[in-house]
């Protein structure tokens, strides 16, 4: 091919190369890695209430910029994970949390999807089982004759 | 009829009676809608706040506001706000009627903006806070804009509304709780 089709084609497979930047918009410095580190889990675990699919750590909404920022300042202030997340809770409520927490309404939606694998598997060795024993039963004398009867009757017929 | 038939009716009766379980729960779940997160803030005290007001930037607003009446409304709005145009002639109309105090939260906005907004479209507010940080906002678990907020007069935050205010919110969800709070004592 000639060089300009060469040249195209190379830059078309270069662009491809190019994977989207996995990085927040501001940028928040903290002196302390162990600082830096608790941001970066509480920015995960706490979910952006505008694109509801997304943790505060993705998410390019105005709303998420603004409660990392209220999360980098708490941390700056020496407040706990705990407090940070109870304050979110008390404003938010539990949908904040982007993993549900373990209570007494949410006991179903976490165990429910094992329930349901259980009830799966025991439906599943039922029918297994019964089917087992269908076949498992001899045929009585009659339906072997019967039997012996429409296997010759077929042999003597031409193949349709 | 007979043993044999009665099991294996009730083969097909079981996973019928699952369906029709099944069928249950997604007629109600996928009529809510699933964006609508619910305030925890409901019948707890009206969160504190001291900022300036967006009229008259050397006054200060802060909770008191809402204990001057029996019930009001506090509406989040914002000049870039698309929603908001929809349910603000609505609310024009109802702060004319004198019917309750509207207030504003001017959130994340710029008072310019703001105060035009207000000039070309009408001011139904008795007073707006001028958020422009969102801090406010935040305390008030405003996600998304137009929010609603019922308060009564203990400043105990009663209801939340997200969305516009349409004639028929205001009929079926605001106005009776508004005349609930009315007649209460004290």
């Amino acid at each position: 091919m000639n060089r300009l089709r060469l040249q195209s084609l190379v830059l078309l497979l270069l662009l491809c190369l190019a994977t989207p930047a996995f990085a927040i918009i501001e940028v928040h410095t903290f002196d302390d890695p162990v600082k830096e580190e608790r941001y970066r889990k509480l920015s995960e675990e706490l979910r952006c209430l505008v694109c509801q699919n997304q943790n505060l750590a993705d998410s390019n909404a105005d709303l998420a910029k603004d409660l990392r920022n209220q999360v980098y300042n708490m941390i700056q202030a020496g407040k706990s994970d705990r407090e940070i997340v109870d304050y979110m809770v008390a404003r938010y409520g539990d949908f904040v949390l982007y993993r549900p927490p373990m209570q007494t309404n949410t006991v179903l939606l976490w165990a429910g999807p094992f329930v349901l694998l259980l009830i799966g598997l025991a439906a599943l060795a039922v029918f297994v089982r019964r089917r087992k024993s269908a076949t498992r039963e001899p045929m009585s004398p009659e339906e072997q004759a019967r039997l012996r009867r429409l296997l010759e009757q077929r042999g003597g017929e031409p193949r349709s | 009829m007979s043993e044999k038939k009665k099991a294996s009716m009730a083969r097909y009766l079981i996973p019928l009676f699952i369906f029709i379980v099944l069928v249950g729960f997604f007629a109600i779940g996928l009529n809510r809608d699933p964006r609508l997160v619910p305030s925890p803030l409901v019948n707890k005290p009206v969160p504190e706040f001291s900022t300036a007001s967006l009229e008259q930037p050397d006054r200060v607003l802060d909770a008191q506001l809402f204990r001057q009446q029996k019930v009001s409304l506090f509406n989040v709005w914002a000049s870039w706000c698309v929603s908001c145009r929809q349910e603000h002639p609505f609310l024009v109309e109802v702060a004319k009627s004198g019917r309750l105090p509207i207030y504003g939260l001017n959130y994340k906005d710029q008072r310019e903006d703001a105060l035009n907004w207000l000039g070309a479209l009408g001011n139904p507010y008795t007073a707006s806070v001028y958020d422009q940080d969102g801090r406010v906002g935040i305390d008030w678990g405003v996600y998304g804009v137009p929010e609603t907020f019922v308060v009564d007069g203990k400043g105990i935050i009663r209801h939340k509304h997200t969305g516009p205010i349409s004639p028929q919110v205001w009929q079926e969800e605001l106005l009776p709780l508004i005349e609930r709070i009315e007649n209460e004592a004290g």
